[in-house]
């Protein structure tokens, strides 16, 4: 099926196979391999990305759904102002250890501060849950992302 | 240009940034998963459905048809070689041969343009298996007549380091004994004897990205990209099963995507090579994560103890008998059973002891190394009888503690290392940050551990830093990063013997081609002794320029002036070397190379109607001698604290008849941000007493230790003594009720 969306800003056009998973084809057809592939049951969060601004697990995904839709991969939010205030306070933290679901973890938080849904320590527990990070015990993530919300 | 001057002690002992931040948080950093070689093929692994069988015959003929597939390897492809490997013992074939010993062995692997060609091509492989009696478990494996799960005899392994193996016993690979003093005397003569049976469950590391592997045979030369923890020790199989110069493999390891163990020694690699030697071409292999969980696991464990004491709480002696099931081929399993002998009777005086841990072949997956392997299996045992000392002698846990502990320089084992730590001062420490003395409800328990996990592995590390031109400087270690910080602790370390700073320090990734010889990423070894490695060849630049100086009075800003005065022109570099060797013939029985510390403490509320376990609060030590990155040593605890409380609440590898039943995600829990305690501290503690640059000593194991034990204890005095881990609302409803029926609860 052909498929005509918008990464990360750009009007990409391309014949997909209609089973393709999203991750697969910003991996392999786009090249953008932010986006990670680990638990494949969309438990685990690394593959996440935002589609018309929410976080969808790209691995549970089809690429023939995005179709007409808005995807922003980490190398697109990257490319943002707003980054830069996440990059310093993740860094400042050392929210991140080996870094393999940073980028999920990133583009999630950063749809929920955009939404406010990260506005104390219970919700930010609750509403991060479906990105799980096996290195950093999540403090140094919780206190880069209260800062993060505190500050808006 | 001018470098930038800083001020001795000013790059260490601070919270620098993480070097590898910028690229991680952007996704920029490099992955194997995310690498691709000129003409690589995709590799998928054909896995054995059943637990045990022989193989009656394998039919590739459609299969090797189908469109893009280039290859299909089986076992009939290793004739020309000794195709088994194994560092410890050489008992595992690349791919099965004859026999599938476990669920999900390699049983055949096809090469093919695409991932979705090779996946095809695998389901259109017939094989036909006759099945065997099943060893699940290590009672039947050790029961008299058992089958046996491999008839090989041991063949030592290039790096055991065990000294020489014996024989193996039925289905014992492996077998650590310690004993000291007159055991069953001093027995009979205690007032209090403790003693119980423990299980501990088969767990998965779960690094998040799955081990995967690159291999590309070209003539003599191997060249790997792959995901593992020590190149150089793959280096040495891979050349010793290929039968090739050690010098013609290389060995590249990028960002790793986490480790913990699971990507310790040899995993995938073997295959990969013989797959990408079969098909002439380039082969990428990237596991799924149900393939992950059978290619190494931790052990399960079944454990008999009892310990003896005084009735005013002094302990007298202990006993442990322990078997533990490595699974279909013994992996890192008579490390791990070793370490686990030497933790098992904790850091006590003791009189009297005695230890007998054996290493087991079962028909389950193999089972190696998972961070703080040893110590986590037995402290959380040996502590709880501890405490249950001190609950019969009407003592607080703590003081059973301050009259008992060893302190520093006293005997850990009879010609090791002796104790070189404060573990009163630390489990003091741990304690009053869980609120010790603070009044509590009676369902909320509060518990402390305190244990020794033998660490630094073998000590055998180099490194190189080279002096650039324009006053940077880059150092090449062995290392590798896989979220720990060496990169950044070891840059802070060369910056403070240069007296610059440590941004203007890079430190690359490893590449057996080109970065000096370092055993291996674990152990909590690297910032002891590589980062020792490094100091030495950052200090060996520095005498360098004091020598073209001819004075040691010179500063950062001299440096380009001296290496322009010695080479002449605005070019050249400066070499400096620093080798790590044992001190002593760097055997097992005369290490550890530091004890590293496991304390830690725990707070839980339990609700006796639903049976779940609430941890509230921990505490944890990094006994860290001397903390290069404080923020680093934080965070290393905080990741340990939390795997820690996944080994004790809920993580369990389930397996019926050999079969393993949770192979997903969906169905194997790993702690998520819901899983925070409410207060999580660490302690550091800086004694400057350790064996690394500045006094440090490794930290990031301990806590994985120590979190279990003090969880345990603290359910314990909430009412609640388990023998059985993990702590699910099932198991300790269970207790609860049993304890109903004993007259036992409420207590």
């Amino acid at each position: 099926v052909e498929i005509a969306l918008s990464v990360n800003g750009a009007p990409v056009t391309r014949d997909v196979a209609p089973q393709e998973l999203l991750l697969d084809f910003l991996r392999d057809s786009l090249g953008l391999t932010g986006a990670k592939k680990s638990c494949e049951v969309q438990v685990c969060g690394t593959c996440t990305v935002l589609v018309d601004g929410l976080p969808v697990s790209s691995c549970c995904f089809l690429a023939a759904d995005a179709d007409g839709r808005e995807v922003r991969t980490i190398e697109g939010l990257a490319g943002r102002p707003e980054f830069e205030r996440l990059e310093e306070a993740f860094t400042r933290h050392a929210g991140l250890q080996c870094g393999f679901c940073t980028p999920g973890m990133l583009l999630t938080v950063s749809a929920l501060l955009e939404s406010g849904e990260l506005s104390s320590e219970d919700e930010i527990k609750r509403n991060l849950a479906g990105n799980i990070c096996r290195c950093t015990g999540y403090r140094g993530i919780l206190e880069a992302v209260e800062e993060l919300a505190a500050a808006r | 240009m001018t470098t930038t001057v800083a001020a001795p002690g000013t790059q260490i002992g601070r919270s620098a940034p993480r070097r590898d931040a910028h690229e991680k948080l952007r996704g920029q950093a490099q992955f194997v998963g995310d690498m691709l070689v000129p003409r690589m093929l995709y590799g998928k692994v054909l896995r054995s459905p059943i637990a045990h069988g022989r193989i009656v015959s394998i039919d590739t003929a459609t299969a090797e048809k189908m469109p893009g597939v280039v290859c299909v390897l089986t076992g009939a492809d290793l004739a020309d070689i000794d195709p088994y490997y194994g560092h410890a013992i050489k008992d595992r074939p690349i791919v099965a041969i004859d026999k599938v010993r476990f669920h999900g062995e390699q049983v055949a692997a096809v090469a093919a343009e695409t991932p979705a060609a090779a996946a095809a091509a695998v389901d259109a492989i017939v094989v036909e298996f006759e099945e065997l009696p099943v060893v699940g478990d290590v009672a039947t494996a050790t029961a008299p007549g058992a089958p046996l799960v491999t008839e090989r005899e041991i063949v030592p392994g290039l790096f055991h380091g065990l000294g020489e193996l014996e024989p193996r016993e039925g289905n014992v690979c492996y077998r650590y004994r310690l004993d000291k003093g007159e055991l069953e005397s001093v027995f009979a003569r205690a007032d209090v004897v403790v003693e119980g049976e423990y299980t501990f469950q088969s767990v998965y590391q779960y690094a998040m990205e799955t081990h995967t592997v690159i291999a590309q045979y070209e003539g003599d030369q191997i060249t790997l990209w792959a995901t593992c923890q020590h190149p150089f020790l793959v280096r040495a199989e891979i050349a010793d099963l290929f039968r090739v110069p050690v010098a013609n493999v290389r060995v590249q390891v990028p960002y790793l995507g986490g480790g913990f163990g699971s990507k310790s020694y040899t995993k995938m690699e073997p295959l990969t090579v013989a797959l990408a030697r079969k098909a002439g071409r380039p082969v990428k292999i990237q596991n799924r994560v149900a393939e992950s969980m059978v290619t190494t696991r931790r052990h399960n464990t079944s454990c008999r103890m009892r310990t003896a004491a005084t009735s005013d709480g002094r302990l007298l002696a202990r006993e442990v008998v322990a078997l533990f099931d490595t699974g279909a081929y013994a992996d890192n399993g008579p490390r791990v059973v070793a370490t686990a002998g030497d933790a098992a009777p904790g850091p006590y005086r003791w009189t009297a002891y005695r230890v007998d841990a054996s290493c087991v072949y079962t028909n389950l997956a193999p089972a190696g190394s998972y961070r703080a392997f040893g110590a986590t299996h037995m402290q959380w045992i040996g502590e709880s009888q501890v405490d249950e000392v001190a609950r019969r002698c009407g003592l607080d846990p703590l003081e059973v503690r301050r009259q008992n502990l060893c302190v520093p320089g006293e005997e850990i084992r009879a010609g090791g290392k002796p104790l070189d730590a404060d573990l009163v001062g630390d489990v003091e420490k741990v304690a009053a940050a869980v609120g010790w003395d603070d009044p509590k409800s009676p369902l909320v328990g509060r518990g402390v551990s305190v244990g020794l996990l033998a660490a630094g592995a073998h000590p055998v590390s180099s490194a190189v830093c080279r002096l650039e031109a324009d006053g940077r400087v880059v150092v090449l270690v062995g290392t590798t990063e896989m979220g720990q910080g060496p990169r950044t602790a070891f840059a802070q370390i060369a910056a403070e013997e240069l007296r610059i700073d440590a941004d203007r320090v890079t430190v690359r990734g490893a590449d057996t081609r080109f970065t000096p010889y370092d055993r291996s990423t674990g152990a909590s070894r690297s910032t002891t002794i590589a980062g020792l490695a490094v100091q030495r060849a950052a200090a060996d630049i520095r005498q360098q320029l004091e020598r073209i100086a001819g004075t040691s009075d010179i500063g950062p800003d001299d440096y380009l002036a001296l290496m322009r005065k010695h080479f002449g022109f605005a070019g050249g570099e400066l070499i400096g070397r620093g080798e790590v060797a044992p001190v002593g013939t760097g055997s097992y029985a005369e290490g550890p190379v530091f004890w590293e510390v496991c304390v830690g403490a725990a707070e839980v509320e339990v609700d006796p109607e639903t049976g779940v376990v609430r941890v509230r609060r921990t505490a944890t030590c990094a006994d860290v001698g001397r903390a290069i990155n404080p923020q680093l040593v934080e965070r290393q605890d905080e990741g340990a604290t939390l795997q820690g409380l996944g080994n004790a609440l809920f993580e369990e590898m389930v397996y019926e008849d050999g079969l393993l039943l949770n192979d997903t995600l969906l169905d194997y829990r790993i702690p998520s941000f819901d899983d925070l305690p409410e207060e999580m501290t660490c302690v550091i503690v800086e004694n400057e007493d350790g064996p690394g640059p500045y006094g440090a000593k490794g930290c990031g194991e301990g806590a994985l230790a120590a979190v279990p034990a003090a969880v345990v204890n603290a359910l314990a005095d909430a009412g609640v003594p388990m023998n059985e881990l993990p702590l699910t609302p099932e198991r300790v409803w269970r207790r609860i009720q049993e304890l109903k029926e004993e007259g036992k609860w409420p207590q």
